[in-house]
């Protein structure tokens, strides 16, 4: 009964923290093509600040998948 | 690794090497069972993660430490050897590298730090390579140093964490001394008054006095918070990343205790985490680096008057 919470536990992190960042990475992808599209010289500008947003973003469900793996696997 | 079950096996890769001091009439228990009780507090290794937890406050992570310390060292002395031989000939190998990362440094802190300080730049290519060195330690097969380790010392369980990024004393610290920084530069910049007033007339600002008077308290609250989030956040975002991506990696290095064919599997998958964390590595050590340059822009960005 517990371990099975645990699991459910686990999936809640692991989903809902991919879906909340596939969102983000969604429009911070889209955004980026349509600044580039409309401006092309400030496209490697662009592609720099994309990426600084990207490793914010990535850092929150990380976090999550290593605290679910460690909750069903370690704990 | 074969022997213990997979949780032993996550735990002993988990657990620091810790130094430290026992208290007194603290009971050990050795490898046979046996338990003697601690007469006097004593500083020594912690043979397991309950002797760590009862060390407390002094305590010291022996291999975190080492580890950062020579990767330090290792990247003082590629820029030093770099720059004592660098010519103005056609760079080749190493210099071309390290002509790179410091270009590179040097136009993002231009683009985001306006003010005159030689300190900052510096700082930021110090805390951009270090990161990198000691996130790079993630990418080697997580058993090799611990066994080595162990081989060396003679003793099968000693435990010893090799990334050090992965251990949350590390990145707090950094994020702190960073927050010391910044707390120091908005000081020397604009005096107390001026970062009291920060804290104080932001972001809610009336013309008349006696309204100010109310918003003060609820402006101080709203900065106060923001302003302990950031080292905070800046140092558990590291943390988190590093944790989760060894976290990974060590539960993949389970897989090859169970038969050839999964075995091999699971060096195809270490392999593609491995190629995917040469991004995630860099992109975590590149973060630390502008959001630290970004709050050192914060502090020595002097408010218009109202």
């Amino acid at each position: 009964m517990e371990q099975g919470l645990v699991y459910i536990a686990a999936a809640l992190m692991i989903g809902l923290g991919a879906l909340g960042t596939a969102i983000g990475f969604g429009s911070l992808g889209g955004k980026l093509l349509e600044g580039s599209a409309r401006q092309p010289e400030m496209a490697p500008m662009l592609q720099g600040k994309m990426f600084l947003i990207a490793g914010l973003l990535d850092a929150v469900p990380m976090i999550g998948v290593g605290m679910a793996m460690y909750l069903m696997f370690a704990a | 690794m074969a022997s213990g079950s997979s949780a032993e096996y996550i735990k002993h890769h988990l657990t620091n090497l810790t130094y430290g001091k026992l208290p007194a009439g603290y009971a050990r228990v050795d490898a046979q069972g046996h338990q003697h009780v601690l007469e006097d507090a004593t500083w020594t290794l912690a043979h397991s993660g309950d002797e760590a937890s009862a060390m407390g406050f002094s305590a010291l992570h022996v291999d975190t430490l080492g580890w950062s310390i020579i990767l330090g060292l290792v990247f003082c002395a590629i820029f030093r050897g770099v720059a004592k031989r660098a010519n103005s000939g056609v760079p080749t190998g190493v210099q071309n590298f390290v002509e790179m990362v410091i270009e590179f440094i040097d136009t993002t802190v231009k683009d985001t730090f306006h003010y005159r300080n030689p300190l900052i730049a510096p700082m930021a290519l110090t805390i951009f390579v270090w990161i990198f060195f000691m996130n790079l330690m993630d990418l080697l097969p997580v058993d090799w140093l611990p066994l080595a380790a162990a081989k060396a010392a003679g003793d099968p369980h000693l435990f010893f964490k090799v990334v050090p990024t992965t251990d949350v004393n590390i990145t707090l610290g950094m994020s702190f001394t960073v927050f010391a920084l910044m707390i120091y530069f908005s000081i020397k910049e604009k005096g107390v008054m001026g970062l009291v007033k920060e804290l104080t007339l932001h972001p809610f600002h009336a013309p008349k006095w006696y309204v100010n008077i109310i918003l003060i308290p609820i402006n101080l609250v709203l900065e106060t918070v923001s302003l302990i989030a950031k080292p905070i956040s800046l140092g558990l975002r590291l943390f988190g990343n590093l944790y989760a991506g060894e976290m990974i990696f060590i539960l993949i290095a389970i897989m090859f205790g169970a038969g050839w064919v999964l075995g091999l599997f699971a060096g195809v998958l270490q392999w593609a985490w491995a190629v995917f964390h040469i991004l995630v590595i860099t992109l975590q050590a590149f973060v630390f680096m502008v959001l630290t340059v970004v709050y050192m822009s914060m502090a020595h960005d002097v408010e218009e008057e109202h």
